[in-house]
């Protein structure tokens, strides 16, 4: 069920197809090899490491730091409707980064590089496809559907 | 193996070409570049196309430009490596040759990027970054660049006014390269009037789409001291990659695609970064090209923003860099953009620049980059 990830979607079908699925309820998965150990995020399929093919999900606490961000202006098609939007590239403290958008606990005026932050899975409930996606909150910040 | 020379190159025109093909376009700068060689096409072995395809309603390029060029049945390629995909042609033809397979290569780079309509130029826009995992979001390429920007001034304390010094001096000498998109100088306060596109970069930050063309014509040692009576040494041509998804990234203030890339162009050609005396990096963005300063080593990391600001890379400063406009006054036809910067740097240390002849020119750099520092190609030419 990739194609739930994300507003606009350009890869429907992949091994950590699952991540989506658990996005859905509530949960933000990244990947552990099952033969070295070593995690991703984002997921991978194949281990970077020792290439095995077998990994399991493991979930993240969704604590991160911002690393750097831009308010985007200057949409692109698909993206019209919500702009300006501003994403950040946030550090997990779990190792790994995620893009995501600032979500509405975070003012524009407070949003700044080194602040710490919660990676938040959300459903975008407008629209009638499922369509999930995460967003940076204030720490602390749960997932709306607990 | 032999050493590869430079015999003759050509350009056209950037800007908005709605007077031609990408063919066409293709053609005048192959025939700038015979001429400039004084050679005829006959001797002329095989050709590489440079040029990035989703952008053109013809498929699979090399063949229609080979026919125009009258180059058939001459061996052709394309190369494909998003905005570096001139160098990357560069790099074959240097490869072919280098495996003694053959003597004289044409490189064109060439591209026709006004062909497509707005809604789908915003299309491809939504689809620069890693698509599974970024491009969700709605990322784009000056959203990429500029969360460079806001890193660079967060650590480095690198100010907005020392950013749009980049823009400033390339437009300053952009005006005075008629192959420019651009002619027209820009100050601070005009550049910061102009319309925001991603925090905290606005219209002027940013290189403009572009058609245009340009060709360089490489020769085996022997070939070229022959044909020529003065070639130009490509004797470093290094490629280096970064992880394509920008999450892989330890840093993000510099590309180590270019850092890996130039060190490697600098062992090759037994230079240092000191040595170099101008140079043509990609400016894509303003920070890409004091990102590339600090990369390619002509200062330390972190200083690229009072660099541009006191001038050091003006003609008379350290190191003179984009002084034919770069990709920010000059256009950016991508496939076009890295032949481009050869041309650029054959005629500074040939000595032809005209107005804009940086002294004493004997070593210099290509520095050209693909997607968001996914590939990076660095060459060191040299003159005799």
């Amino acid at each position: 069920m990739f194609k739930w990830f994300g507003k606009v979607n350009y890869t429907p079908y992949t091994k950590v197809s699952d991540f989506a699925q658990y996005l859905k309820d509530g949960h933000l998965m990244g990947s552990r090899c099952t033969s070295c150990g070593a995690q991703s995020f984002p997921p991978r399929a194949d281990c970077e490491r020792c290439m095995s093919g077998d990994f399991e999900f493991f979930e993240l606490s969704g604590k991160g730091t911002v690393h750097t961000f831009t308010k985007i202006v200057a949409a692109p098609t698909g993206f019209e409707d919500v702009a300006p939007y501003i994403v950040g590239v946030v550090d997990l403290d779990e190792g790994g980064k995620a893009v995501a958008w600032f979500g509405e606990s975070i003012a524009e005026a407070d949003i700044e590089i080194g602040m710490a932050v919660q990676v938040v899975p959300q459903i975008f409930e407008e629209l009638e496809d499922i369509k999930v996606y995460y967003s940076l909150e204030q720490p602390g910040t749960t997932w709306a559907k607990v | 193996m032999t050493r590869v020379g430079i015999i003759g190159v050509g350009h056209g025109v950037f800007g908005r070409r709605s007077d031609a093909t990408v063919q066409e376009l293709a053609f005048e700068a192959f025939r700038d570049a015979l001429r400039d060689a004084a050679i005829d096409r006959d001797a002329i072995d095989a050709s590489v196309i440079g040029s990035v395809p989703e952008y053109h309603k013809q498929r699979s390029l090399a063949g229609v430009v080979q026919e125009y060029l009258g180059l058939v049945p001459k061996p052709t390629w394309l190369t494909e490596v998003a905005c570096a995909s001139g160098s990357a042609a560069m790099r074959t033809a240097w490869m072919s040759i280098k495996a003694g397979l053959h003597d004289v290569v044409a490189v064109i780079g060439c591209q026709k990027m006004t062909e497509l309509s707005t809604p789908e130029i915003l299309a491809l826009m939504g689809r620069v970054g890693e698509v599974q995992w970024e491009s969700g979001f709605g990322t784009t390429f000056p959203a990429y660049y500029a969360m460079f920007a806001k890193r660079h001034m967060h650590e480095f304390g690198t100010t907005r006014a020392q950013v749009l010094e980049v823009a400033i001096k390339n437009h300053h000498y952009g005006a005075m390269n008629p192959y420019a998109l651009f002619r027209k100088e820009i100050t601070a306060e005009k550049a910061m009037a102009s319309e925001e596109v991603a925090t905290p970069f606005q219209v002027y930050d940013c290189c403009a789409n572009a058609d245009g063309a340009a060709c360089v014509i490489l020769a085996s040692e022997g070939r070229a001291k022959e044909m020529s009576k003065a070639p130009v040494w490509l004797d470093g041509m290094a490629c280096a990659t970064a992880s394509m998804s920008v999450l892989r990234r330890p840093s993000l203030v510099g590309l180590p695609s270019a850092e890996k890339a130039g060190a490697i162009a600098y062992e090759m050609a037994g230079v240092s970064a000191d040595d170099v005396k101008v140079a043509d990096v990609h400016d894509c963005f303003t920070i890409a090209e004091i990102m590339a300063y600090e990369d390619l080593g002509f200062c330390k990391k972190g200083e690229g923003g009072p660099f541009v600001a006191d001038h050091q890379t003006y003609i008379g400063g350290k190191v003179a860099v984009n002084v034919d406009g770069g990709l920010k006054a000059k256009g950016h036809p991508i496939g076009a953009t890295g032949v481009s910067m050869t041309y650029e740097i054959v005629k500074q240390l040939r000595g032809e620049a005209g107005e804009r002849q940086v002294p004493d020119a004997d070593i210099g750099l290509t520095h050209n980059v693909g997607g968001i520092g996914q590939y990076c190609f660095v060459q060191v030419l040299k003159r005799d």
